[in-house]
């Protein structure tokens, strides 16, 4: 309690209410990490198996997908290292729609500390999105055993996945703050976000590669920016042959359409959420 | 709104208050601040049909949508003290919770500002954030962090918390497996332990059995002897008149007075008074609030005449009390009411002259001794005495003041729940076919 003294010299400053990212840096990032580490922890708490679950969960999907796409549809024939790919994919694409999906009802369901505590807003998605990394970096460690498994040859491009999952987290983060802070006055946004990410899911080249999709609907797809993000990612890991992001595209000029979105949304999102952080608590 | 000074004005209205001064030094009032407050504002506006989908939204977008605005509050402006007790007070919906919500910044205000001298933690409800998937450890660190300590002080305040909460052997258990005793316990360990410069509570006193009330209140003795910043919301005026350096009264958002913490109390009670029960008959009689006694001393005895604060489900107890005129009461009446934590009125007793031993009448400086012979049967809990005395006037109008007495904590074990454990017996009579 001595410290009381000490601080008695400080003078009142001026306090802004509620915000984003109120409270102090230490403290945003300290609350950041806790929650993220927590939620983690939380998920797997009561299961016998624990952390397995964290990669059993993309492994059982991908031994149907990979069923359904080597046995039935025979997509994969035509494609190098299909299995690898697949597997990759799922993981990838799994980490944005775990993350998002979560996010929707984020704040809301933080409800108590949002309307009781002054609690720093951007720390609710911001931690789902960091849990949904915590696993990521799990999973990668399976997919990693397999690439060698089935013969994937390591290559010097590897080491420029971070940069490609930079890009990935960066819009998922965005996705992830305006759906949360949606939610909070309109909550069709929960049912309509399961809708769009079921066509994501099948409209990004998850479970084919780009260039098995006829060449017409190469447009439409390449507009969706996880499209030249899950391509780039399958170059740089698996298959230097492959088209990669431009190509699939059409070009470099072609990717614009893609990226301006990308850019158009990350804007949005910084915006919205710093618009509509300091009312939270009224509103929830 | 002229009332908005610092409390080194005394009131005018009372005389001056005896009972709780020596309790109440130091003067802090020419202390630096640690909170300012200037020309606070805030509205809420209140749709009259909530646009809570995207079809209504679309439907209703250049329609002008009906709202209505709830003024919450109007140009407040007042300090805080550094090491003051500072009482917050006022009805349900005066505005006094929004207030600590945008001090505590939860709330934006729409206009005025506020300053704070360094770290504010807000206790608005015991527990928040809590999570019940989560051991006491976790949830203790986390709790930390978020009322601004960093991850290792945190950690380093974990020992003392659940020493405090006297919850040591359970760190690793899951809260959901906490029974809900426990549970108080920690949360409130956990609020102590924050140590923020300033601490903004909401009422937080209204959980827990009587025995942790009790630790509250020493708690809460505690903080202030070591000179805490603490502003407290609450509508329990013993808590104002007994930990408060300064209180302030909020009524429909507006600042009605701040200052003497009994003052306060006084104009709380009377702004209140319509809904006591014990002031109904009064009031058709054209009651109107005057301050003609004081309160000399009132407590709590055993059977054998020894004064205690907790008193034993069944046991008998004594209510004494000590009242003096400040002025001339003409045909005094007297209605002491007992009331629980929920503020309802378990019972009431009065004298009125004509009864035994009541004077017609008491002259300015009298003193009147009142005992109450009670045998308990109050089911446990915190239980506060309030006073109404009445006088005469000329014509049918009569002078009212509510007093608030003393409160009490009954604890032990009482079977069926409920307000009162009622005398009497139960037994089966018989059993048949």
């Amino acid at each position: 309690m001595s410290t009381i003294e000490a601080e008695s010299a400080e003078r009142p400053t001026l306090i802004r209410g509620p915000s984003a990212v109120g409270g102090g840096r230490r403290r945003f990032w300290d609350l950041l990490v806790l929650v993220a580490i927590m939620d983690f922890k939380k998920t797997f708490f009561d299961t016998a198996l624990g952390y397995v679950w964290s990669i059993m969960r993309p492994l059982m999907l991908f031994g149907v997908l990979l069923f359904v796409f080597t046995q039935i549809f025979r997509v994969g024939d035509q494609v190098a290292h299909y299995p690898v790919l697949l597997l990759l994919n799922i993981v990838v694409f799994g980490f944005f729609q775990e993350s998002t999906g979560a996010a929707v009802t984020s704040v809301v369901g933080q409800e108590g500390v949002v309307r009781k505590t002054q609690f720093p807003r951007l720390v609710i998605p911001l931690a789902v999105v960091l849990t949904g990394l915590f696993n990521l970096a799990v999973n990668l460690v399976a997919v990693l055993v397999f690439m060698f498994a089935f013969g994937v040859t390591p290559m010097w491009t590897w080491l420029l996945f971070p940069v490609a999952l930079m890009a990935l987290t960066i819009f998922t983060i965005a996705v992830s703050l305006i759906l949360s802070v949606l939610y909070v006055r309109y909550r069709d946004v929960g049912i309509i976000w399961s809708v769009v990410g079921l066509m994501l899911f099948y409209g990004t080249p998850v479970l084919y590669p780009i260039e098995v999709a006829p060449e017409k609907y190469h447009d439409l797809l390449m507009l969706n920016p996880l499209a030249p993000i899950i391509e780039q990612i399958r170059v740089w890991m698996i298959d230097p042959s492959a088209p990669g992001a431009a190509a699939a595209a059409g070009g470099y000029i072609d990717l614009l359409p893609a990226v301006v979105i990308y850019v158009v949304i990350c804007v949005l999102s910084v915006v919205l959420f710093a618009r509509e952080a300091p009312r939270i608590a009224e509103e929830l | 709104m002229s009332s908005t000074g610092n409390g080194s004005k005394s009131p005018s209205v009372l005389p001056e208050d005896q009972t709780y001064d020596a309790q109440r030094e130091p003067d802090r009032s020419d202390g630096p601040a640690a909170i300012e407050v200037q020309g606070l504002s805030k509205a809420f506006t209140i749709p009259e049909h909530r646009v809570t989908h995207l079809k209504e939204r679309a439907l209703t977008a250049f329609k002008r949508t009906e709202h209505r605005t709830f003024e919450a509050l109007k140009d407040i402006s007042f300090d805080v003290r550094k090491g003051e007790f500072f009482g917050i007070v006022g009805r349900n919906g005066s505005g006094k919770s929004t207030l600590l919500k945008i001090l505590a910044s939860i709330y934006r205000a729409d206009s005025g500002t506020v300053k704070m001298a360094g770290r504010a933690a807000p206790f608005i409800e015991l527990g928040v954030g809590f999570n019940p998937d989560l051991t006491a450890v976790d949830n203790v660190t986390l709790n930390g962090v978020m009322m601004g300590l960093s991850r290792s002080e945190a950690r380093k305040r974990l020992d003392s918390v659940l020493e405090f909460a006297e919850l040591e052997e359970f760190a690793e258990l899951k809260l959901k497996n906490y029974s809900s005793g426990m549970m108080v316990r920690l949360a409130f360990a956990t609020m102590i332990q924050a140590d923020a410069d300033v601490m903004l509570i909401d009422e937080v006193l209204a959980v827990g059995d009587a025995a942790f009330q009790q630790k509250c209140m020493d708690v809460f003795h505690n903080l202030r002897d070591v000179g805490k910043t603490i502003v407290l919301v609450t509508h329990d005026m013993t808590t104002v008149e007994g930990f408060c350096h300064r209180a302030m009264l909020i009524e429909r958002g507006n600042l009605e007075f701040i200052g003497d913490p009994t003052e306060v109390c006084n104009r709380y009670l009377r702004t209140n008074f319509e809904d006591s029960l014990g002031v109904e008959a009064i009031k058709s009689a054209k009651g109107v609030p005057e301050y003609h006694t004081r309160k000399v001393d009132a407590w709590v005895e055993n059977g054998n005449g020894e004064r205690i604060e907790n008193v034993e489900i069944g046991t008998s107890m004594k209510l004494k009390m000590i009242l003096q005129a400040q002025d001339e009461l003409v045909r005094p009446t007297l209605t002491v009411q007992v009331r629980n934590a929920n503020s309802l009125a378990v019972f009431g007793m009065g004298v009125k002259s004509g009864d035994p031993g009541m004077p017609d009448r008491l002259a300015a400086g009298q003193k009147l001794e009142l005992e109450a012979d009670l045998e308990n049967v109050l089911a446990p809990g915190r239980y506060y005495v309030r006073c109404f005395v009445t006088r005469e006037h000329a014509g049918d109008q009569l002078g009212l003041q509510p007093i608030e007495m003393t409160s009490f904590v009954v604890f032990g074990m009482n079977d069926g729940g409920g307000v009162v454990s009622a005398p009497g017996e139960i037994s089966v009579n018989g059993v048949s076919a």
